[in-house]
């Protein structure tokens, strides 16, 4: 019997563990194997070598997409935690409770519009001639229009837009969770509101803080959106790199070791986050 | 109540200004959707909708649009039904080795779009398979899969379990058991992930890129639009794809949350 059920058991998780292994395990394999090719004048050499990697590391270019990637990453998480902490301290315990939920979702509406379209709207505001460059005239600080687009504050600022929405998503529903009890404690024992929020509430609050934090290294690192349409070409962030080996370049090994030495800084991070990441079942 | 919020002008104000950064962006887009000239840029003229009428005669976006809803469609209907049943398989039945299978299933959730992507890329290339909405669908499937298994994983608790073992016991064949019990009562869970998954492959684009060709998604259509500068007409696209997410995510909401609630 254990026998006959463990094998209907498989025939159920079987198809989906199939498509997993079939469409995401194995071509990471395949990726891993290109990466120790080689693209030799147009043809693809299947001669197994780090030389991919070796170039990554030693070319200035390459290496640099990397350097600007987790400086880029690490601005934006920086700003984007301390534009969202407030707000979700306010939203959590000053917005009374029957408006919580409404001004919580009206604060990250725009989290769920398209992310191209984001981007580009950024756009909008930011470049020669946008809304930005017309107040400025208007007020009289520029005299022409001036461009705020393509540049790393371009691509800081889109990102930090994504990111505050998210970190304040993250933080709120750690703040929420917090017993109200402890703080009341804290009082009754005489501690200022300033001391309960630098002994208590802030440290409780820190898994909600490095959750957001971790998502937005994550998903910053690996996005090509948004630093693609606001940053440009004036400074390449890794996934621009990776893709431009794709699009002009059509070396794939070149490409598949990028994506890796991508993934492993990913695996890094993951690592350093993991004491906040326990996903519990419900 | 308002009282209460006059008392803290410091956090109004900041919440005011927070607000503002967060909507500037989505509201100029929409704005000047309206613009009646050749540029979405101040000053506004208009209100006119010829730019909304650009949009819907423009067979193009029009097919990326369809594109778009079939590959969203297809992709989480298969990531909920193979969802669900490696879900089921693995709450109900003592599998060796269910840790690593569990691991394996979630694994897609750490790897960014984009390597993904590229992995399917030089699959489909090594195989001599070419560029299409199907390679777009099986991407997405990807992606969507470990979500709609996480959420309906979640979802299959001891209650579940109980009213099976009792269907089961009443003489219920393990089809009947499945349709009529198992489905209904997760029956949220499910539509939870479809949409969750719609809304994701709706918008997934980098994928989309990278292993379609002719036949694009909608993202990858405006991408291209994005090659003629700014435009009034992108706007107006991006405005009708903001109003389709956000449609989405209400009804996401209710159902997750409004069930939630209500137990």
């Amino acid at each position: 019997m254990p026998e006959k059920r463990n094998i209907k058991g498989w025939g159920f998780v079987g198809p989906g563990l199939l498509w997993t292994v079939a469409f995401f395990a194995v071509p990471l394999l395949i990726m891993a194997a290109y990466s120790l090719f080689q693209r030799v004048g147009g043809r693809i050499v299947t001669d197994l070598s780090l030389s991919n990697y070796l170039a990554f590391f030693s070319k200035p270019h390459h290496l640099n997409a990397l350097v600007n990637s987790l400086e880029v990453t690490l601005i934006t998480t920086l700003i984007s935690i301390i534009l969202a902490y407030p707000l979700a301290y306010i939203l959590a315990y000053r917005v009374p409770a029957r408006w919580q939920r409404i001004a919580l979702m009206m604060a990250i509406l725009p989290f769920w519009t398209s992310y191209v379209v984001r981007s580009y709207s950024w756009l909008l505001v930011l470049s020669n001639n946008g809304v930005i460059s017309n107040v400025l005239q208007w007020m009289g600080i520029v005299d022409g229009p001036v461009s705020l687009a393509n540049s790393r504050t371009a691509t800081v600022l889109g990102f930090v837009h994504f990111f505050t929405m998210l970190l304040t998503l993250t933080i709120f529903a750690n703040l929420v969770q917090i017993s109200p009890n402890y703080r009341k404690a804290a009082a009754d024992l005489g501690a200022s509101r300033w001391q309960t929020f630098w002994r208590i509430t802030l440290p409780l609050s820190i898994p909600g803080v490095m959750v957001g934090a971790f998502l937005t290294i994550v998903l910053a690192l690996g996005d090509y959106i948004t630093p693609q349409i606001l940053g440009g070409f004036r400074e390449v962030l890794l996934p621009q790199a990776i893709m431009l080996q794709i699009q002009r370049q059509a070396d794939f090994p070149m490409a598949s070791a990028m994506s890796l030495v991508l993934m492993v800084v990913i695996s890094i991070i993951f690592l350093l986050f993991s004491r906040w990441l326990k996903i519990e079942r419900m | 109540m308002m009282r209460r919020a006059f008392k803290n002008i410091p956090a109004v104000v900041y919440v005011a200004l927070v607000y503002l950064f967060i909507f500037m962006p989505v509201a100029v887009l929409v704005l000047f959707s309206f613009q009646d000239s050749l540029l979405p840029i101040p000053p506004f003229q208009g209100p006119s909708l010829r730019w909304y009428q650009a949009v819907f005669s423009d067979f193009r976006i029009m097919g990326a649009l369809g594109n778009s809803l079939m590959v969203a469609v297809v992709s989480s209907a298969l990531s909920c039904l193979l969802g669900f049943l490696a879900a089921y398989g693995l709450a109900r039945y003592t599998i060796r080795g269910s840790g690593v299978v569990q691991w394996l299933m979630v694994a897609p959730l750490s790897v960014s779009y984009l390597i993904i992507g590229m992995g399917l890329l030089i699959t489909f290339k090594t195989m001599g398979i070419p560029k299409s909405l199907i390679a777009v669908i099986i991407g997405h499937v990807v992606i969507n899969l470990p979500l709609a298994f996480a959420i309906i994983y979640s979802q299959m608790g001891e209650h579940q379990a109980n009213l099976e073992r009792a269907a089961r016991d009443l003489g219920a064949a393990e089809w009947q058991v499945l349709v009529l019990i198992t489905l209904p009562l997760l029956w949220p869970a499910l539509l939870a992930s479809f949409f969750l998954s719609f809304t994701l492959s709706w918008d997934e684009f980098i994928i989309a890129l990278l292993v379609s060709r002719f036949d694009v998604t909608l993202p990858v259509e405006i991408w291209s639009l994005l090659r003629s500068g700014l435009n009034p007409k992108t706007n107006a696209v991006g405005s009708l794809v903001f109003i389709v997410s956000i449609i989405l995510v209400f009804v996401t909401e209710f159902l997750v949350f409004g069930r939630r609630k209500s137990q």
